[in-house]
C-alpha cells in the first residue's frame, strides 16, 4: 500500500513522495507476529483452521475493526477518542428504542448513525474551536454518552427487534458474513480516503505538524471536526452490527471498547504521536487481537491465564514489530 | 480556560454539598443506601425493592451510584457520614476495598449493612445476600437431571475472581459430582457480558461437536450464547441454564430459548436490607446473615 510521505508535512497539499522501504518492514513485524499465531494455533487446534472457524473469527473482529477505523483517523490527527464505547451503546439504543417505538426500520438505523456522528462532530469541535485537550474532551463524552444511554434506557436493555436487524448481525451474502462485508466496505472507504484523497493527505499533515500544516493552507479545524465525526460514525456503525447480532441493544454495550480500538491502531504500527501509521496496519492489528480472543476459547485456556496470555502476546508483537522498524530506520538513514 | 472550568466545577460541587446536606428535615431518619451500580437491571430492581420498603417505613432513603468505581463509592459514602445518616446499606463494589469505608463509619458509630456482596473487613450488623453456592446446586441438579446422568456441559464464567464468579461455579461443579456421567468440557470467562456471552460461545462451538447443555453464571451470559447456539443451528442440540432472572432471560425461557434460569429476588432483597436498616434505627437487633432465597424458574 502507498504511503503519504509523513515528513512531507511543510508541502502537505502536494503529492506525496513514496517512502517504501521503512514503511513495508514496519508492516512485516506485525504480520511475522500474526503468521507465527495463526501458525500456533493451527498446531494446537484442530479446530482454529477451518473455513468456518476463520468466518466466525472475521465476523468477531469486524466490530473492533470497524471503531479501529475511525480511531485510525483520529490518532492519525494526533488525537484520540475515548468515546467511542459509549458512543456505539448510545448509538444502539437510539436505533433500537426508535425501532421499538415504531419508526421504520430504515430511519432507525439513520437515526443512530446520526446520533453517532452528531456527538463525533461535538468531540471535533471542542478539541478544534475550544482548544481542550482531545484526551479531556473525548473522556468527558465518554462519561456524557454512557449517561446519556442510561436515562434513554432507564438502565434495561432493549430487546427482540425483529428479523430486519437479525440480517445485519446474522445473515450472509454468499456465504459472507453480512459484518464481514460491512467491515470489507469500511476499510475499503477508508484506504482510499487515506490514500488517494486529499482528506488523507491533511490528516496524515495534520498529525504531523498541524502548524505547519495550517500554515500551508490546510483548514486544520475543519479536518479535524471531519475525523472525530468519522469516527463518532463508525462507532454507529458498529452499534448496528453488535445490536443485530445480540438482537438487543444493551446500556453496558462496549464498555472498554476504547481500549480494544486503540490497540489494534497502535499494534498495526499507528504512532499515537500521530502523522504515521496505515489503516491496512489497523486491519491486522484487530485480527491479531480477534485471532488471540478465539485461539484462547478454542483452546479452553483458564481464564486467569488468559489475561496474562493476552498481555504478553500484544507485548511481544510490539516488540518484534518496534525492533524490525528501527533497524528500517536505520537502514534508511545509512 | 481550563482553569476556569475546574473553579466553576469546584464551586457548583460546593453548592450542591451544601444544600444536599441541609436537605431532609430533621427527625425522619435517613437510611443511605450505597449501591455499586445502577447500570445494570438486577441492581435497578435492588433500588426499586429498598425504595418501596423505605416509604412503607417512614424512613429518607438516600441511593448513591458508585458506577462499579470504589474510589467513587469511598467518596459518596464519606459524604454521607458528614450528613450524619442513621444507618448506611452499602452494596460494595469490590469487596476487599470497601474495607477502609466500613471502619471509617464504624469510627463514626454509624451501623452498615451490607447486600449481595458482603464486605471483607470492619463490623457490619447484618449482611443480606442470595446463597450463591446453593444457586449453582440448584443449576447442576437440573442440568444432571435432564440430561439422564450422561452428558456434556459447557460453563460459561463471570468476572474472574468476583465471588459470585467463585461461589456460582463451585456450587455447580459441586453439584455436578453426583452425575458421573456428566462431565464439563469447556469452561470459559465472558466477564457476565452478553455480547462476550456471545463470542466466547461460538468460539466453543466451534471447538466442541457435541454439547448437551450450558450453565451460564448469568443471564446476560446466558442471552448471548443463545445468540450464537441459534446462529450456528445448534439449538436443538443442547438447552441453555442461566442465572439472575432478569426480564430478558424470563421472557427466554417462556419462549423456550432458554431452558431455565435460577431466580435471586434483588427486589426482596433491598426490601430486607431496609427492613434491617430500619429495625437497626430503632435499636433492635438483626440476624448476621440473612440467606434471600433462590428458585428455579423454568417454562
Amino acid at each position: 500500500m502507498a504511503q503519504p510521505d509523513v515528513n512531507a508535512v511543510g508541502e502537505a497539499p502536494a503529492r506525496p513522495a513514496p517512502a517504501p522501504v521503512r514503511l513495508n518492514l514496519q508492516r512485516f513485524g506485525l504480520t511475522i507476529a500474526f503468521v507465527t499465531l495463526v501458525a500456533a494455533l493451527a498446531l494446537l487446534s484442530p479446530s482454529f483452521l477451518t473455513a468456518e472457524n476463520l468466518l466466525n473469527v472475521a465476523r468477531q473482529v469486524s466490530i473492533n475493526a470497524i471503531i479501529a477505523a475511525g480511531m485510525t483517523f483520529v490518532i492519525l490527527t494526533a488525537g484520540i477518542d475515548l468515546s467511542v464505547g459509549s458512543l456505539l451503546a448510545l448509538a444502539g439504543a437510539i436505533m433500537a428504542g426508535a425501532l421499538k417505538g415504531g419508526v421504520p426500520f430504515a430511519l432507525s438505523l439513520l437515526a443512530g448513525l446520526a446520533a453517532g456522528a452528531g456527538f463525533g462532530v461535538v468531540n471535533g469541535l471542542a478539541v478544534a474551536y475550544g482548544r481542550v485537550a482531545p484526551f479531556i474532551v473525548t473522556l468527558a463524552m465518554l462519561t456524557i454518552a454512557r449517561g446519556a444511554t442510561l436515562v434513554y434506557t432507564g438502565g434495561r436493555p432493549i430487546s427482540d427487534l425483529g428479523p430486519a436487524f437479525d440480517w445485519l448481525g446474522g445473515g450472509d451474502l454468499g456465504g459472507i458474513p453480512v459484518p464481514v462485508i460491512i467491515m470489507v466496505l469500511v476499510f475499503a472507504a477508508a484506504y482510499v480516503m487515506l490514500t488517494q484523497m486529499v482528506v488523507g493527505r491533511y490528516v496524515y499533515a495534520i498529525g504531523g505538524n498541524a502548524e505547519a500544516a495550517r500554515l500551508s493552507g490546510v483548514n486544520v479545524s475543519r479536518y479535524t471536526v471531519l475525523v472525530y465525526a468519522l469516527s463518532g460514525l463508525l462507532s454507529a456503525v458498529a452499534a448496528v452490527i453488535l445490536t443485530a447480532r445480540l438482537d438487543s441493544a444493551q446500556p453496558t454495550a462496549g464498555l472498554g471498547y476504547e481500549l480494544d480500538a486503540i490497540a489494534a491502531v497502535v499494534l498495526g504500527g499507528t504512532t499515537l504521536m500521530g502523522g504515521e501509521g496505515s489503516i491496512g496496519g489497523t486491519l491486522l492489528g484487530a485480527f491479531l487481537i480477534g485471532v488471540l480472543n478465539n485461539g484462547l476459547n478454542l483452546l479452553n485456556v483458564s481464564s486467569f491465564y488468559q489475561q496474562v496470555v493476552k498481555g504478553l502476546v500484544i507485548l511481544l508483537a510490539v516488540l518484534i514489530d518496534q525492533r524490525l522498524r528501527r533497524r528500517g530506520g536505520r537502514r534508511r538513514a545509512a | 480556560m481550563v482553569r476556569t472550568w475546574i473553579s466553576a466545577m469546584l464551586a457548583a460541587g460546593l453548592i450542591m454539598g451544601v444544600t444536599a446536606a441541609g436537605g431532609p428535615a430533621a427527625g425522619i431518619p435517613t437510611i443511605g443506601l450505597a449501591i455499586s451500580t445502577l447500570n445494570n437491571p438486577f441492581f435497578v430492581d435492588l433500588r426499586d425493592g429498598a425504595q418501596a420498603a423505605a416509604t412503607k417505613a417512614g424512613v429518607t432513603l438516600i441511593v448513591l451510584d458508585a458506577q462499579n468505581d470504589p474510589a467513587r463509592q469511598a467518596s459518596s459514602i464519606e459524604d454521607l457520614i458528614a450528613k450524619k445518616a442513621g444507618v448506611v446499606i452499602i452494596n460494595p463494589t469490590d469487596s476487599d476495598a470497601i474495607v477502609p469505608t466500613v471502619k471509617k463509619l464504624n469510627a463514626a458509630k454509624i451501623p452498615v449493612i451490607t447486600v449481595d456482596r458482603a464486605a471483607n473487613g470492619g463490623t457490619v450488623a447484618a449482611h443480606i445476600a442470595s446463597d450463591n453456592v446453593a444457586g449453582g446446586e440448584i443449576a447442576a441438579n437440573y442440568v444432571g437431571d435432564h440430561l439422564n446422568m450422561k452428558g456434556n456441559v459447557v460453563m460459561l464464567e463471570g468476572i474472574p475472581g468476583s465471588s459470585a464468579a467463585r461461589d456460582r461455579g463451585k456450587g455447580f461443579r459441586a453439584g455436578l459430582q453426583k452425575f458421573s456421567g456428566v462431565k464439563i468440557v469447556a469452561s470459559q470467562t465472558a466477564d457476565f457480558d452478553r455480547a462476550k456471552g456471545l463470542t466466547v460461545m461460538e468460539n466453543i462451538l466451534q471447538a466442541q461437536k457435541k454439547i448437551d447443555a450450558v450453565f451460564a453464571q448469568n443471564d446476560e451470559m446466558a442471552l448471548g450464547a443463545v445468540q450464537a447456539i441459534e446462529a450456528a443451528k445448534r439449538n436443538r442440540e443442547m438447552f441453555v441454564v442461566g442465572f439472575d432472572a432478569i426480564a430478558d432471560a424470563l421472557k427466554a425461557v417462556r419462549e423456550g430459548k432458554m431452558a431455565a434460569t435460577i431466580a435471586q429476588q434483588p427486589k426482596l432483597m433491598g426490601q430486607l436490607a431496609v427492613e434491617a436498616a430500619a429495625t437497626v434505627l430503632k435499636g433492635g437487633s438483626v440476624p448476621r446473615f440473612t440467606p434471600v432465597p433462590l428458585r428455579l424458574v423454568t417454562k
